[in-house]
């Protein structure tokens, strides 16, 4: 069995061991407190060249694989926080995202940016934002979140090997999920997108990382009551290709979207937004729904903290206030 | 100093100026001592300078007449420091410019006829009509990109310099930018970096006094830039700007010292844009202390005319040579902005079809 920790490593292992153009750089990089597991040793492993600590300037060393990416370098910045990862804002929005687009297509920045969602703990406002659905408006961005091991490790791996500039974010809520992992197949970045990974035939769940464990676990206790929803896990946030979840609330009329992030212009409200635009009318048989967190800053008071997170058994009482209104 | 309101008096000189005598246009007017300039680089730099300003002209006629819309920062004036830097500079070297930068890709043998397509829109343009003056791209000859975002693409010169120190090759990377984007703590960054991990950067700063409308005496306490490359412990050069010789020596020493795998350096180049930030006027007193008087000193400090007396008196090139030359610039250019004008827009389908470069087709 292997952690989702773990399998992240083995992807840096993998892109550093097969593919000299791959290094890794970032703040942190060469002690464990900021990135854990999932990094640890690589600067004994592959040498201080290529997986290289830097001094505390996200936009200057962001910037820096930028341009790296544009000579047959395949880089991956790692930002332990993407609350800090704000600081290179350019970077990946003005330079990376845009560079093939303004440039006539001449030429891209494959370049990958890992950003680590730290939930919980105590840890505040700065500390534990989840920013993707900023990330995922961005033309020219890929944003993939896996939320099992497997994604973990082969969506890093095929982010790493696309062409464009990918943004990878990691939750540490799914560091100790554990699955066994079949061996490494490359995969190609833009033929990924959502997955089913439950059926089901009276709900569709749609998570993305962390909320679709939340999804799954909201399953599994319906289940015991009789209803059988099928999880959706959204994997590639940008370019968004929604077909399999329209499929799956075509078949199931009803739809509730669970988000790690906060509501207003977010992804679950995109996610329904996609699916009601491309359904009959009369296909979807209940009104759709959407968690999220509250919109505010995460708060560190212990329990302002229980209240703020989402919960399995929030998901299980919006599925049965939807499927049984009264 | 300004006064509580910002102003500073009608005839204020820079008299705190750490630059001296090069911030001062009566200075450094005389023709230029070409030291042991052979002829053909003299002929070099006069060619490139002179297809720079009047390409520039071109383009500042078209943004008067409204025939080119895009926002293009023109840099006439400032030729030298371009064509100083790029004689050392060949197509495996990779530069990096900024919003004002068509001296920068013209420098480095950038083509003509796909510059001004570029600015017009058009799929004949160096960027296929998708970027416009403000993102150019010609890496066959090593000019790797331009952008408007101030001091965006200083780290990703750094970068390219990183890419380099992976390869163990001997190239370098540049970044020009204005005295603006030293206000940038992103220079402060990129700077600390390159020093720390020693890569092959030539940082150039253009210093030009002015970012967009304001002068540098109100924007920062010294109108020495470099001074930031000093508290990194980057090697400095600061040179007359208008002089291409001078800049020439001084890039060439940073340049040859970053090949050796000795480091950054920083070059910092004194000049004056005869026209405004954006658009073809010369911007008089759109902000605080541009006046006339100065614009027409600074005229009098020409980095070409200065250079093309100097090769007249040292009989490089008679007037009549140097006539002829000015014709057939003018000719080159004038068949780039017809070819221009009759070339095709991109298609529809390049909307989407190049903003991921994964999906790009080959040609």
């Amino acid at each position: 069995m292997t952690s989702y920790a773990a399998a992240i490593r083995e992807a840096f292992f993998y892109l550093l061991k097969n593919h000299k153009e791959c290094f890794c750089i970032g703040q942190g990089l060469w002690s464990p407190w900021y990135v854990g597991s999932s990094m640890q040793d690589l600067d004994k492993e592959f040498g201080k060249e290529r997986v290289i600590d830097t001094p505390v300037s996200e936009w200057g060393v962001t910037g820096a694989a930028v341009g790296a990416s544009l000579f047959g370098y395949r880089p991956i910045v790692i930002h332990p926080r993407m609350d800090f990862m704000l600081l290179a804002t350019d970077p990946i929005v003005n330079q990376a995202a845009k560079w093939s687009h303004m440039l006539g297509g001449r030429v891209g920045a494959g370049v990958t940016i890992r950003g680590i969602v730290n939930r919980h703990g105590e840890q505040g406002a700065q500390h534990s934002q989840a920013l993707h659905a900023w990330y995922a408006h961005i033309p020219g961005l890929r944003v993939v979140m896996p939320a099992t091991a497997r994604d973990a490790r082969d969506l890093l791996i095929a982010s790493a090997l696309c062409d464009d500039p990918v943004l990878y974010i990691d939750d540490r809520d799914c560091y100790d999920l554990t699955e066994d992992l079949p061996p490494v197949v490359e995969m190609d970045l833009r033929r990924e997108g959502p997955r089913i990974l439950r059926e089901g035939r009276d709900i569709t769940l749609v998570g993305a990382s962390y909320s679709t464990q939340l999804c799954l676990q909201a399953a599994q206790c319906l289940s015991q009551d009789g209803i059988e929803a099928e999880v959706v896990d959204v994997r590639v946030l940008n370019p968004l290709d929604n077909s399999a979840i329209v499929a799956s609330v075509r078949k199931t009329g009803a739809l509730v979207c669970v988000d790690g992030g906060w509501r207003n212009c977010g992804l679950a409200g995109e996610i329904i937004a996609g699916v009601c635009e491309r359904l009959a009318p009369g296909e979807m048989k209940r009104t759709p729904g959407r968690i999220t967190l509250p919109d505010a800053p995460a708060p560190t008071s212990k329990p302002l903290e229980q209240i703020y997170y989402p919960t399995a058994e929030t998901v299980v009482a919006k599925v049965q206030s939807i499927l049984s209104p009264n | 100093m300004p006064d509580q309101k910002g102003n500073l008096g009608a005839d204020m000189q820079r008299v705190n100026s750490e630059l001296q005598s090069l911030a001062d246009p009566s200075r450094h007017t005389e023709a230029l001592d070409l030291r042991n300039a052979s002829a053909t680089q003299l002929q070099g730099y006069l060619k490139s300078m002179l297809v720079i300003r009047f390409v520039e002209e071109a383009i500042g006629d078209m943004v008067a007449s409204r025939e080119a819309v895009c926002p293009c920062h023109l840099g006439i004036g400032q030729e030298a420091v371009a064509v100083g830097v790029s004689t050392h500079l060949n197509a495996g070297d990779r530069v990096f410019g900024a919003h004002r930068s068509h001296a920068h890709y013209l420098a480095l043998g950038g083509s003509v006829d796909a510059l001004v397509a570029e600015i017009l829109g058009k799929e004949t343009g160096c960027s296929r009509g998708m970027g416009g003056s403000m993102h150019l791209y010609a890496p066959e000859v090593g000019f790797q990109g331009s952008v408007p975002i101030v001091a965006g693409t200083i780290p990703i010169a750094v970068g390219a310099a990183l890419a380099i120190q992976l390869d163990c090759t001997p190239q370098v990377a540049v970044s020009y930018f204005g005295d603006g984007a030293a206000e940038e703590g992103v220079l402060h960054e990129s700077l600390n970096f390159a020093r720390v991990k020693n890569l092959p950067v030539l940082f150039v700063c253009e210093n030009n006094f002015y970012s967009s409308h304001l002068d540098i005496v109100l924007r920062q306490p010294s109108d020495r830039v470099s001074r930031f490359a000093d508290a990194h412990r980057v090697p400095v050069r600061v040179v007359e700007g208008n002089d291409v010789g001078a800049v020439a020596v001084a890039a060439g020493e940073l340049i040859e010292r970053a090949r050796r795998g000795e480091g950054p350096g920083f070059l910092e180049a004194i000049t004056y844009r005869w026209r405004g930030h954006v658009g073809a006027d010369e911007n008089i007193d759109v902000g605080v202390r541009r006046k006339l008087e100065d614009v027409l000193a600074w005229k009098r400090r020409d980095p070409i005319r200065r250079l093309a007396d100097a090769m007249i008196a040292r009989g490089v090139i008679d007037a009549a040579g140097y006539a002829a030359l000015e014709t057939q610039v003018r000719a080159v250019i004038g068949n780039a902005v017809m070819a221009a004008r009759a070339a095709p827009y991109p298609a529809p389908e390049t909307l989407l079809g190049r903003v991921y470069a994964s999906n790009r087709v080959a040609p």
